[in-house]
């Protein structure tokens, strides 16, 4: 039996653990932001979190301490942080918990990392829907404030980090770094082409970090007990720590699990997730949110960190994994998936725009019986002239569940086609009216 | 004048940021908050807090789904149908809806109680079915929950079953055993 030490949810799981500043201080937080504040000069910080290995929980999985380096030392300007609280990602679940149980875990990484990058004001980016963990948020914030671990010259260290909680208003692609920023600037979430990079022309063109969630809660944790600790964690030195997987769909115990990342999708989801909810058998799995292609049960052996899953031929992304049975029509979950980015392509890219909707009607009318032949070539190429071809990720995003389920279950469009074809005699042909 | 008696909080939000526009959003919500939907009042008011013209933040304010432009009922019902609640049942659960309520997507009940929407992704996808209305998350619905939680709306204003801090699965241990 292989044991391991959770790190950003042992706090949250004991009963009687509320996630107020005493709690959170009685289990020895804001010990590392007064270890550091002033003591440790920031380019050490920077360097340690890149020996950490620490990389993005958001998705992308880039290193965090390198994102870090970017920032101009010598810009004489303000500078910003902005934690990326937008979860919008179908699958993922696990920033909201990080966000309503233990706020103060979240406020003390923002606060050692503005001190690290030298930025004085962070915003925190959290998507509309989740008014409750903006309230409790707000509420942890007030409360650091009044303990001196927010606001001015903290702890007589002389250094300013001024939190502030900023909601959206639904729209998943303020998720993307650089649509994040032009919504917290007031303006329509649409992607800026890159470069110029946020490092050093973000919010309000000066230089900028962005950081998940869940990216910034470990940070206490590398500053207290180490880099080499944490990068003994998981599978060094590229995919290292633990990370919140969230397990949805078809199995026993859906919920959040905090595993180092080389534990298998084979742990996840019949270890702690119980099994398949039913006694039917695993058909396929999503392992990294919406965003990412799908596996099948041969890929549950495959480690969950970034490199293995990609060499499975899919993403490790942000660390949602969505479960489905026997039975769950393929074709059905593409749709489905695709029509979420239909709703939310921001309609700057053409290839994003019009080719989701053209996916999506495609998919609708093999889904009733109406597909035509030629239909999956067509499929094929939409997606071909999609995938590298927009400013953003989206569009390579968009078509992972149109792709990876034609891989492997080509012939459930196949069965839908055919019959299409049988049917086609028995539905009437609408006349066409002749102008001639 | 919407934002007159909230002067206040607009300080405040206004003092966060170094560029006025920024406040958008902030404000936008706001106005929604206080009157149920964004009118063209709030949006000329808006303007002329943050030094824009009207089309400004009018075409702003169309970039976001949870704005509505138009009046909706006092509850808003937005079931989320994306992939991960749609493989444990959101699809009966709207229709389910659909009848209970008698009115179809995008529609208001005639006593202007509630409106019924669907919606993508609310980041509960281990807690489906699930759905948010106004300001709450309500969970794990079926349909006696749902009714009850109708029920409770229409006649009190609230509901015992809304969401608390979120924790799924309840109860684990600092260390996992495999």
């Amino acid at each position: 039996m292989k044991t391991f030490e959770k790190i950003l949810l042992t706090n949250m799981e004991r009963p009687e653990y509320t996630g107020s500043l005493a709690d959170y201080e009685g289990t020895g937080g804001y010990k590392a932001l007064k270890t550091v504040l002033g003591k440790t000069p920031p380019n050490d910080l920077i360097e340690m979190v890149k020996k950490s290995g620490l990389r993005g929980r958001g998705g992308a999985g880039f290193p965090t301490g390198v994102k870090w380096g970017f920032i101009p030392k010598d810009h004489p300007g303000p500078k910003y942080l902005c934690c990326n609280a937008d979860e919008s990602e179908p699958g993922t679940f696990k920033d909201r918990q990080l966000m309503e149980r233990d706020p103060h875990q979240i406020l003390e990484g923002i606060a050692i990392s503005c001190y690290a990058i030298g930025a004085q004001t962070a915003y925190i980016y959290i998507r509309g829907e989740f008014r409750l963990a903006a309230k409790i948020l707000e509420r942890a914030i007030a409360e650091a404030y009044r303990a001196g671990h927010l606001g001015a010259d903290i702890h007589g260290s002389g250094v300013t980090v001024n939190v502030s909680v900023h909601a959206g208003a639904g729209a998943y692609i303020c998720g993307e770094e650089t649509a994040l920023l032009e919504s917290l600037e007031g303006k329509r979430g649409k992607p800026r082409t890159k470069p110029p990079f946020p490092a050093t022309h973000g919010l309000y063109q000066k230089p900028t970090v962005v950081n998940n969630v869940e990216t910034l809660a470990n940070v206490p944790h590398i500053v207290n007990r180490g880099a080499d600790w944490f990068a003994s964690i998981g599978v060094p030195p590229k995919s290292t720590g633990t990370r919140v997987f969230c397990l949805s769909g078809h199995v026993k115990r859906p919920g959040n699990y905090e595993l180092p990342v080389n534990a298998t999708f084979r742990d996840l989801i019949f270890e702690l997730g119980g099994g398949m909810r039913s006694d039917k058998p695993l058909k396929a799995f999503i392992p990294g949110g919406a965003s990412a292609p799908f596996l099948t049960p041969d890929h549950v052996d495959v480690q969950m960190d970034f490199e293995s899953v990609a060499m499975a031929g899919s993403m490790s992304g942000s660390g949602g994994i969505t479960v489905m049975e026997e039975g769950t029509s393929m074709v059905w979950a593409a749709l489905r998936l695709m029509e979420f980015f239909y709703h939310e392509s921001c309609g700057k890219c053409t290839p994003c725009r019009e080719g989701s909707s053209w996916i999506v009607q495609i998919l609708q009318r093999i889904m009733n019986k109406q597909g035509r032949p030629d239909d999956l070539r067509t499929l094929t190429e939409i997606c071909e002239n999609i995938g590298g071809r927009t400013v953003c990720a989206f569009g390579d995003a968009e078509i992972a569940p149109v792709q990876s389920t034609l891989k492997y279950w080509r012939n459930e469009y196949e069965a839908l086609i055919e019959e299409a074809e049988a049917l086609k005699g028995s539905r009437k042909e609408i006349p066409v009216l002749s102008l001639a | 004048m919407i934002f007159h008696k909230h002067q206040a909080t607009v300080n405040d939000i206004l003092s966060r940021y170094p560029v006025k526009r920024s406040a958008m959003l902030p404000l936008l919500n706001l106005a929604q908050k206080e009157e149920g939907y964004v009118s063209q009042a709030a949006i000329r008011e808006i303007a002329g807090i943050l030094d824009l013209t009207p089309p400004q933040v009018f075409e702003t304010a169309t970039f976001y789904t949870m704005l509505n432009l138009k009046p909706i009922g006092k509850f808003h019902v937005q079931v989320c149908r994306s992939l991960m609640c749609a493989l444990v049942g959101a699809d009966p659960l709207v229709d389910w809806l659909r009848k209970h309520l008698g009115i179809g997507l995008g529609q208001t009940t005639e006593d202007k109680m509630f409106t019924l929407s669907t919606v993508e992704c609310l980041g509960s996808c281990g807690t489906g079915p699930m759905m948010q209305i106004n300001d709450d998350y309500y969970e794990r619905l079926t349909e006696d929950k749902v009714g009850r939680i109708l029920k409770d709306l229409r006649e009190t204003g609230d509901c015992s079953l809304k969401s608390g801090p979120f924790l799924v699965p309840e109860r684990g241990e600092g260390v996992v055993s495999l």
